[in-house]
């Protein structure tokens, strides 16, 4: 045990997901070390993060404003909308330069054993949004794994009556992983491929 | 099989280390994948309920990776051979292989997913704290449920009843739907309780005790025993009194709500 700061320093980092009580004694050392103005940015920065950052009052995105700078941007095409489970989707599809529509974030997938259904996602703000705007194409990107095809299968199921063009990704996607993790070759692809659903589903 | 290079280890697990110098021998088994858990980086925590080994826990490392060796083995539903490598805490998998891929037959019809869903988080609630012979049988059970939802075999719904009813048997809960759950007199009953394990008598249905009509008793006895053609001709009113009876039995005896009927029900 170490004196009461330098211990709760350790205590708080090991609660990070992936940091071990090692690595954690290891951090704190060097934060100690480190230059204080240096980690003095760092904790601003994490400072910045919890009380600047909110969602996106229109997609869900994370966002330093109200509305989002791609909600905002009217460059991009108000037409096409692709719905992704987390923030970070948003992300890994924007680094491969392929996508210029907008986004809404889930908040998830579907789960049933985790207790989560259509009601704790944003499903039903997303039906508002397919109401009030005039959107001609919603591309399924959900997750290539269980839960997000199930998601996809949910919301195929909900939207096909309203009319609007769905797609979903082109299965180049490795069955399995999270879409997160993809590269941004391969996100690439599967979102120039990607393949308009029936009805019939 | 004689030329099998190592003796399949029963409970590697529980082997005690001894000297420091051990080395964790790997063990195979296969079975059904019930759920999984997000780790750290890009890892889960795989719940599988084997055919040897009961329900058992293990890290899949990198596996949500899209470029993971894994790929879909390791996705709810999927039935697949595994190679475990014993670890203080929990075991690691180390290689896999699919041998019948239920998932992704079981993710393109929304209530087939939903059953699917309810038939695991069931197995995986039965088989919990269960390292005995019963755990051999909850998996022939739950491969048997899911593999006739894959094709489509009857009403999603039906199917999860009737495997519900089955599982709840193995695990001493057995209904009574052919004689009262009280005092034994055989015949068609129409009270029907949850607390006495199925249908009573007129003089054993205490008050408060639903009512319900030949039509729901006959179609219970068929879901219990497995008896298609009777389950395939009942009236739709019937079958959502059987339903909500079987999902409020085994609730009761779980002792807790099942999450994914409650997702379900939100349609
Ligand atoms: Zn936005
Ligand atoms: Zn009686």
């Amino acid at each position: 045990m170490y004196d009461g700061a330098v211990q709760s320093l350790i205590d708080e980092l090991g609660r990070l997901p992936g940091i071990g009580p090692k690595s954690a004694q290891r951090i704190a050392f060097h934060i100690l070390e480190a230059s204080e103005s240096d980690m003095i940015a760092l904790a601003d920065a994490i400072t910045d993060v919890k009380t600047k950052i909110r969602l996106c009052e229109i997609c869900f995105n994370v966002s330093e404003h109200k509305v989002c700078a791609i909600c905002r941007d009217e460059h991009r095409d108000t037409g096409l909308m692709c719905v992704v489970e987390e923030s970070q989707d948003v992300i890994a599809i924007e680094r491969t330069r392929t996508y210029n529509g907008r986004y809404h974030v889930l908040g998830g997938a579907i789960n049933p054993i985790g207790g989560i259904g259509p009601d704790q996602l944003r499903v039903r703000e997303l039906l508002t949004r397919l109401q009030d705007e005039s959107i001609s194409e919603v591309i399924l990107a959900t997750n290539p794994n269980l839960e997000g095809e199930a998601t996809a299968t949910y919301l195929t199921r909900m939207l096909s009556p309203v009319g609007i063009t769905l797609s979903r990704l082109a299965s180049g996607l490795p069955v399995g992983g999270d879409l997160e993790y993809a590269d941004e070759v391969t996100l690439g692809r599967a979102f120039e491929g990607r393949r308009k659903l029936g009805e019939t589903l | 099989m004689k030329s099998l290079k190592k003796p399949l280890n029963k409970t590697p697990r529980k082997r005690s280390r001894g000297s420091g110098t051990y080395i964790a021998q790997s063990y195979r088994t296969h079975g059904i994948i019930l759920r999984t858990y997000k780790l750290a980086e890009a890892d889960r925590i795989i719940v599988v309920l084997t055919a040897d080994h009961g329900q058992i826990r293990a890290v899949a490392k990198g596996v949500r990776r899209t470029t993971s060796k894994f790929g879909s083995t390791l996705e709810p539903f999927m039935h697949t051979r595994l190679q475990l490598v014993p670890r203080r805490g929990m075991d690691v998998i180390a290689q896999t292989e699919t041998i019948h891929s239920y998932g992704m037959m079981l993710t393109n019809d929304y209530d087939t997913f939903g059953a699917a869903s309810a038939m695991v988080e069931t197995a995986e609630q039965l088989t919990r704290d269960d390292d005995g012979a019963d755990g051999a049988t909850q998996y022939r059970l739950l491969h048997g449920a899911i593999a006739a939802l894959a094709r489509r075999a009857a009403a999603p719904m039906m199917l999860l009843t009737s495997y519900l009813l089955r599982a709840l048997t193995v695990a001493g809960w057995a209904p009574r739907f052919s004689e009262c759950s009280r005092c034994g007199i055989e015949g068609t009953h129409n009270w029907l309780s949850e607390p006495m394990g199925g249908v009573v008598c007129d003089d054993c249905a205490p008050p408060q005790t639903t009512y319900v009509p030949d039509g729901v008793v006959l179609l219970l006895q068929a879901l219990l025993v497995g008896e298609w053609p009777t389950v395939d001709q009942a009236q739709f009113a019937d079958t959502r009194q059987a339903t909500s009876f079987v999902a409020e039995y085994l609730q009761y005896h779980l002792e807790k709500n099942l999450q994914s009927l409650s997702v379900m029900d939100q349609g």
